[in-house]
């Protein structure tokens, strides 16, 4: 089915981040890293996205939000944890306003710890999501088989 | 009078790698009031001195913000110094400058990528940020880091670079000037970028002295402040005069920042021409001690470090006040009257980093 299979679309959503990570997101869709070769798209609306970036750590604050946002996503959608703060809360565990990694709200699919991120890395992430996406997809469309 | 809307503008929005929320407040297509609502970020850095001794407090400085992250670890480096009475070896201070120079280059340039994405003109933001990974290289062949650098340290820095490297920097971003002048070019001469920029959002020189702008803001509103003239670091043996353009719309603020970038090199280049081989770093023996205020100019402007010790591992309180801080104010005054359009632009103008705003 490879043939058939999408495009992948980003979101991403900062948590709370020092930025480092962000930015080195945003490097990786430069041309030098350049990760639309895999068909990757940064898209801005959730609706239409398949796998959410998220860097940074969870808080109080931005909780209600990025559940909002991975709600919004279509079925079936994979979850990247950028960063080591969004993957355990790195330097900033201890601050009174972190909650913790990105897994306190919603399911991660894949852990890219590092402090920043290289964009090597997260297109390593990336491509490792798309493995997962391909098997998610596959299976939802055997349960409907099933069904 | 027409009908008011509320339209709201974050905190996820694609022109903004970072959240912010702003309630807009529209008449047809006008904004009439802008009410922003902030936190999205906050972490609680500054209580962290509780946690994290002095030294390693640097570290977490360096994270306040991952773009001017060098410039947070020198300020809040500064700052203990004072207190613990060290000289800072003459080298030391000389690669603070760089990496300083070297943070503020690939800010704009980011700056200017992140602008263009804002009007909408894609080839020109991929342009900026391609020059910019020509810095990041230099960066990171002289501190092993990209964005994070981690070469700050209390009473020096924690790398040397060698003499042959200096020039070849120097050499290397000779050749960048030129591609950074051509893309300045396209910043300020094309007409469909120049429709954009100028006229809008103008801040006049009372308010950006009332308001209490920083930085690019300031300056392209005509007043000649640069913390950089106080001489921290090396800037007071290189000498140093500010840039200033007097229109104060984004268009100013946009020629800032390019002439910014060649003051940058500049400065590079006397740095390596003025240095002496030494030492960089001086020993750091006992504890912190005092209050101190330690002051330096970020990209987005100036940074306030404040300190208070009691002869411990630990500081009592540690406060910084960021410039895009300072900066909001001003946002929402030159946000009142303008096009819903314009917001995006406007939003940008001030170079937001959230992140260091709340810490
Ligand atoms: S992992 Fe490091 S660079 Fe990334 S957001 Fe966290 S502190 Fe910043």
């Amino acid at each position: 089915m490879s043939v058939l299979s999408k495009s992948p679309w980003i979101i991403h959503y900062d948590g709370s981040s020092c930025n480092g990570c962000d930015i080195e997101v945003l490097a990786s869709l430069m041309p030098r890293y350049d990760v639309e070769r895999f068909g990757v798209i940064n898209t801005g609306n959730p609706k239409h996205a398949d796998i959410l970036l998220l860097t940074g750590s969870i808080n109080e604050q931005n909780k209600p939000v990025v559940q909002n946002i991975y709600n919004q996503m279509p079925n079936p959608k994979v979850v990247i944890a950028v960063g080591i703060c969004a993957t355990s809360g790195g330097v900033f565990r201890e601050c009174y306003n972190v909650l913790g990694g990105a897994d306190k709200v919603v399911p991660v699919d894949v852990y890219a710890p590092s402090c920043p991120i290289r964009p090597e890395a997260l297109i390593d992430a990336v491509v490792k999501a798309l493995g997962i996406l391909e098997k998610k997809k596959a299976a939802s469309l055997a349960e409907e088989v099933k069904k | 009078m027409s009908k008011r809307t509320i339209i709201p503008f974050g905190p996820q929005h694609p022109v903004l790698p970072e959240p912010i929320h702003l309630d807009l407040v529209l008449e047809d297509e006008k904004v009439v009031e802008a009410i922003p609502s902030i936190g999205f970020i906050h972490r609680g850095l500054e209580k962290l001195v509780e946690k994290k001794d002095f030294q390693e407090y640097t570290y977490v400085a360096e994270r306040i913000c991952g773009i001017c992250s060098f410039i947070h670890g020198l300020t809040y480096c500064m700052a203990v110094e004072e207190l613990m009475k060290i000289e800072v070896p003459e080298r030391a201070q000389y690669l603070r400058t760089i990496w300083s120079e070297l943070s503020r280059i690939h800010s704009h340039l980011l700056w200017l990528g992140l602008t263009a994405d804002g009007f909408g003109f894609e080839s020109l933001f991929m342009e900026s940020w391609k020059i910019r990974e020509y810095i990041l290289d230099i960066i990171e062949e002289t501190t092993g880091g990209r964005v994070i650098f981690g070469s700050a340290k209390v009473g020096g820095v924690r790398r040397d670079i060698a003499p042959a490297k200096l020039e070849e920097i120097v050499k290397k971003l000779r050749v960048y000037q030129k591609k950074i002048n051509d893309l300045g070019m396209v910043f300020l001469d094309d007409t469909t970028v120049k429709h954009r920029t100028q006229g809008v959002g103008i801040l006049t020189t009372e308010n950006a002295k009332a308001l209490g702008a920083v930085g690019p803001m300031l300056r392209a509103s005509g007043v000649a402040m640069d913390i950089r003239m106080m001489g921290y670091a090396a800037y007071g043996k290189i000498g140093f005069a500010p840039i200033v353009e007097t229109e104060g719309d984004c268009y100013s603020r946009c020629k800032v920042r390019i002439r910014e970038l060649a003051q940058s090199i500049d400065i590079i280049e006397k740095c390596v021409q003025q240095m002496k081989e030494g030492v960089i770093e001086a020993k750091v023996t006992g504890f912190p001690n005092g209050e101190f205020f330690a002051r330096s100019e970020q990209p987005r402007g100036e940074v306030i470090y404040y300190a208070k010790a009691n002869g411990t591992k630990f500081l009592q309180r540690l406060r910084v006040r960021t410039p895009t801080f300072a900066n909001i104010t001003p946002l929402l005054e030159i946000l009142k009257g303008c096009q819903l359009a314009d917001v995006p632009i406007l939003v940008l103008t001030i170079d937001p980093c959230i992140s260091c705003a709340e810490r």
